[in-house]
């Protein structure tokens, strides 16, 4: 990333490398890396980069039951970026919308937990894993609110490598010309695509400027970094209803596992080592 | 028939609250009735299929009932993933309707021509795929599609059709109309679909006056077909030959084929008349563009007259 856009950012991006993570972040990764253990395959690196932003969702800011998983007043939640499935089970098996066990059953023949979110695992709103397609969801949610005048919030939360995809614009221009204000937009900016690099493969910088020519109020954060989280999250929630906004989260790929962390090739493993367990404190 | 469809839409908005139109980049001034009447359910977008989809799946995940309208290439091919994931795989109550199946383009070439539309419908699970023959039809399927459960395509004509089509009483999505109940034993069985059937009614007189009896079996849905009615309309005929103004490749023919092949029981000949495998070298009209294929009254006949005389060898 080079200095200029470095510098289009007010986010210390140092301090996102160097984020350290509380007890509970490294607990929902022990339960990532478990899934992915008896699973034998998953998307490491893209769900490490979401467990806080995933984590402070559904801790802090979204309306929702857990023992009601349908109640029609929730706040809607889509994973847009599907692959980085494993984060969302982790933080719906702690937060009781399945039991714990069943992440052991990741990607099983008759799991409830795919590859991929599909409706089929409580909490999930929509099956997603083919990128662009959350935030045209997304609107039609939000629409939906207001037709049926209800006050649910949506949030779409969607990869960097994602937004290179034509229907997320289409999407976003269209929530601008509804006037959006119960849509939330994240960006999970971990900076690395499949390929490599983002500036590299498609370079969407400037990309607080996309997002604010396409109407959007444009916040962003540190991903890693609860506490600023929950505050840009509440900033977020609280502007002025007439305009959709997007929290661009500064987040590290691979993030609480060094060896994984800024590392392309750990976007999937089949295999962890006793390494990776020990960064997080599964073993000693 | 695109007129009725579009009315049809406005009246059961009045009829139920769920319903919801979604255009995009339409003529001005469409359904304006239904925007004045109820401006939160009416929607206008810009040139953005994938996204409109994808708002129309939200929106059924509500459960409101929304109908999509564009140019069927572009509701079709541009945003398959979109149709296949966000409505199929979620099972969604979305209506798609495709204006200009088939050649009605004709003017405009190949990238207004949905030639394929029903096959890689058809391609997609939970997906329900119609193509009526008369605007009178059209009120019924619309009627019909307000609380069927799954997503649908709405196949439209040119407009102006001819009113081929039978009483109400006798209308379900996902059940054939024999239109002539009276061939008795009919040697050959035409199985139609959408305006064909129109042609394929007129071959059957030219052939009763042949002296060739022929029974004409219209198929409204494609998906699910009506895999009982073809069967056993195709067990007592010598020949049957199907028609559609639709490429050869996955459209009725082949949805015919697979029925008659998976009975594991002998059948008689098929010939399937449809589109070949290309894309139109010519513009003109859509009978002109038909008539390259005989998909017409004259090709139809000829097909039965031909295929009986080769079965009686």
């Amino acid at each position: 990333m080079n200095d200029a856009i470095k510098s289009s950012y007010a986010t210390d991006l140092g301090r996102v490398r160097d984020q350290q993570l509380d007890e509970r972040s490294l607990h929902l990764r022990r339960l990532i890396v478990r899934a992915i253990d008896k699973g034998k395959r998953g998307h490491i690196g893209p769900a490490l980069s979401l467990v806080e932003i995933i984590r402070v969702l559904y801790d802090d800011v979204l309306r929702h039951r857990q023992q009601e998983p349908k109640w029609p007043e929730r706040d809607r939640f889509i994973l847009s970026k599907g692959h980085g499935c494993l984060a969302l089970y982790a933080v719906l098996a702690d937060k009781g919308y399945f039991p714990i066990a069943e992440l052991d059953r990741f990607c099983h023949f008759d799991s409830i937990l795919g590859g991929h979110p599909e409706v089929v695992t409580p909490g999930v709103e929509a099956c997603t894993g083919a990128l662009g397609h959350g935030l045209p969801i997304g609107i039609g949610l939000a629409l939906a609110a207001r037709i049926q005048k209800r006050d649910s919030r949506i949030v779409v939360l969607m990869g960097d490598g994602e937004i290179n995809e034509g229907s997320v614009w289409e999407a976003a221009a269209c929530a601008d010309k509804h006037r959006l204000g119960n849509l939330t937009a994240i960006i999970d900016y971990n900076k690395l695509q499949s390929a490599g690099s983002v500036f590299e493969i498609q370079n969407m910088e400037p990309l607080a400027d996309k997002w604010a020519s396409f109407g959007f109020q444009v916040l962003e954060a540190n991903g890693h970094d609860v506490a600023d989280l929950r505050r840009t999250f509440a900033r977020a929630m609280a502007l002025p209803p007439n305009q959709p906004r997007v929290v661009i989260c500064h987040t590290v790929k691979g993030k609480g596992i060094p060896a994984a962390e800024n590392n392309a090739s750990w976007h999937h493993k089949a295999e962890l080592s006793d390494h990776v367990r020990q960064a997080i404190g599964l073993k000693d | 028939m695109r007129k009725r469809c579009l009315d049809m839409v406005y009246t059961l908005a009045q009829r139920d609250e769920r319903v919801v139109f979604i255009g995009s980049d339409l003529s001005p001034g469409l359904l304006g009735e239904m925007k004045k009447t109820y401006p939160e359910r009416y929607y206008m977008e810009g040139v953005a299929e994938a996204n409109i989809i994808g708002m129309a799946a939200g929106m059924a995940m509500e459960g409101l009932v929304p109908y999509v309208n564009t140019i069927a290439t572009f509701i079709t091919r541009r945003c398959y993933e979109q149709v296949a994931l966000d409505l199929c795989l979620h099972d969604l109550p979305v209506r798609l309707i495709g204006n200009g199946g088939g050649y009605v383009y004709a003017p405009l070439g190949p990238t207004h021509q949905a030639i394929e539309d029903l096959a890689i419908m058809r391609a997609l699970p939970n997906m329900t795929v119609t193509a009526v023959c008369d605007a009178e039809e059209m009120t019924r399927l619309m009627n019909a599609s307000l609380d069927w459960p799954h997503p649908i395509y709405i196949r439209l004509a040119k407009g102006g059709d001819p009113i081929v089509s039978r009483p109400a009483k006798d209308f379900a999505i996902g059940k054939a109309i024999d239109m002539s109940e009276d061939a008795g034993d009919a040697e050959a069985l035409i199985v139609a679909t959408g305006v064909a059937t129109t042609a394929a009614l007129e071959a059957g007189k030219r052939l009763a006056a042949d002296g060739v009896r022929c029974r004409v079996l219209h198929v409204h849905t494609i998906k699910p077909l009506d895999t009982q009615a073809i069967v056993d309309a195709a067990r007592t005929a010598r020949l049957v030959v199907t028609v559609e103004e639709h490429s050869i490749v996955g459209g009725l023919g082949s949805a015919v084929l697979e029925a008659l092949a998976d009975t594991g029981e002998r059948m008689p000949p098929v010939r399937r008349l449809g589109i070949g495998d290309e894309f139109a070298h010519h513009y003109g009209n859509q009978q002109k563009l038909m008539d390259i294929w005989g998909i017409n009254p004259h090709g139809i006949a000829r097909a039965v007259t031909n295929g009986l005389a080769r079965a009686r060898q």
